[in-house]
């Protein structure tokens, strides 16, 4: 009989019980509600089991990759670990390696992770002053030697993690960190299919991460990447990329700014109606959205109804705390 | 014992195909696409999938009820029978694309209506 797992306390799973049922007649207080598989109501996590994949039928491949599954549909057959909340993750002390400005108001905080930290790029951390302020940031690289994970902290007014990070960090300062979180990243089904990578401000974070990502795995479909701010000042990594599109074939690069822009080389736009109007038949695509709420849920939305799949649109929506 | 509905119809890969389909049509259809304004796509693609299951006289654990309070804030917008109405006709459109027969989109329709009262709050 498999046993299940879940913040330290064992079940036994019966015959016949899905982990659903498991964990109900125990008491276990779990959100679900059509018990069919649809709703998704019940989605959970093994952090050391992958689930049958009767389980993980209507997910996101992300999510797949993450080892989540619906606890309805699920009849285990060997003992699994079980996360509920994975905000209940551990934070772990780590070192500042280097700390960078990318432009005016944004900088590059390099951190070190430990040896069993694994992530995705584009998948965000927790960062925790000692004073106990929290603040989430995506990671904007692919696995180095070094451990090294790459932070773009943008410099908010009033804010105070932001203006602490750009002030006060220092390479062999420590700091807490938590994570990895979410489902904005990567996962290669067929290395021929369009991707369409749209971001504003330090949605260019997660956005690198998922571009090294797919370049660094053999992706061959194009890519097209649109970066917006409002002035040319929130723009950054200008140069490094358009290098990158000038030797990569399959890797397009337009940066956009919304307000007054004086500058020939960045497009006067914002970057999801910049793209949604190049492309406007997004069916086959696969698409990433990060950055500011409302470009998010638009994009969303427009790519959607320009033939996009909604398994196929993957979101992270930036949303700011001063 | 002859084949359901929702056997006949292809099942759960019939719900999958249509369930990306219609959605896309409710949403670009002006009569009803303010009722969705705001909602959080992913999760409304899920009971978009629910709502087609039980409409392919599919296993479903909808009750009148269900329906009653999870529209009741739409009423109050002003949902009436004429969006329950345009959601049928892209029902029926979603099916006609996907190649099913007049006759079983009738079917279809004919297990949507008792829905009808519930939905709109009557």
């Amino acid at each position: 009989m498999p046993k299940l797992t879940l913040n330290s306390t064992t079940y036994d799973n019966n015959k016949d019980e899905t982990v659903l049922d498991t964990l109900l007649s125990n008491k276990v207080d779990i959100p679900y509600a059509c018990k069919q598989g649809l709703c998704q109501s019940c989605l959970i996590r093994s952090p050391n089991q992958t689930p049958p994949t009767g389980a993980q039928k209507g997910l996101k491949a992300t999510q797949v990759a993450r080892n989540f599954f619906l606890a309805c549909q699920c009849h285990p057959s060997e003992d699994m670990e079980l996360e509920l909340d994975t905000n209940e993750s551990p934070f772990v002390t780590v070192n500042v390696i280097k700390n960078q400005k990318l432009s005016q108001d944004i900088i590059e905080l390099v951190i070190s992770h430990p040896d069993n930290f694994h992530y995705q790029p584009g998948q965000f951390i927790n960062l925790r002053r000692a004073d106990g302020l929290v603040r989430s940031y995506s990671i904007a690289n692919c696995k180095r030697s070094n451990n090294s994970l790459e932070l773009h902290i943008q410099k908010l007014p009033n804010g105070k993690f932001s203006e602490w990070a750009h002030l006060s960090l220092k390479p062999g300062d420590t700091i807490d960190m938590q994570g990895p979180f979410g489902d904005c990243f990567y996962t290669q089904e067929k290395k021929e299919q369009p991707l369409l990578l749209i971001g504003t401000g330090t949605g260019l974070a997660p956005l690198a991460g998922i571009l090294e990502s797919a370049l660094t795995q053999g992706h061959t479909g194009p890519i097209h990447l649109y970066h917006g701010s409002r002035d040319a000042n929130g723009l950054y990594l200008v140069d490094k990329l358009t290098a990158l599109a000038k030797k990569t074939d399959n890797f397009h690069y337009t940066p956009c700014v919304s307000g007054e822009n004086t500058l020939p080389d960045f497009q006067t736009a914002r970057a999801n109606d910049k793209a949604l109007s190049d492309l406007p038949d997004l069916k086959g695509y696969k698409i990433y959205l990060c950055g500011h709420p409302d470009m998010v849920k638009d994009s969303q939305r427009k790519a959607y109804l320009a033939g996009a799949s909604l398994q196929q649109i993957f979101a992270d929506a930036f949303t700011v705390n001063v | 014992m002859s084949e359901s509905l929702f056997e006949k119809l292809g099942g759960e890969a019939a719900v999958d195909a249509a369930v990306d389909i219609f959605y896309r049509k409710v949403l670009a259809d002006d009569r009803i696409s303010t009722f969705f304004d705001g909602v959080d796509m992913a999760s409304q693609a899920a009971k978009q999938k629910s709502f087609l299951t039980m409409a392919f006289g599919g296993p479903n654990n909808y009750t009148g009820a269900d329906l009653r309070s999870g529209h009741a804030h739409l009423v109050k917008r002003g949902l009436n029978d004429s969006h329950f109405d345009a959601v049928v006709e892209n029902l029926g459109a979603t099916l006609t694309e996907l190649g099913v027969s007049d006759e079983l989109i009738g079917e279809v329709v004919a297990v949507c209506e008792p829905t009808r009262n519930d939905i709109l709050g009557k």
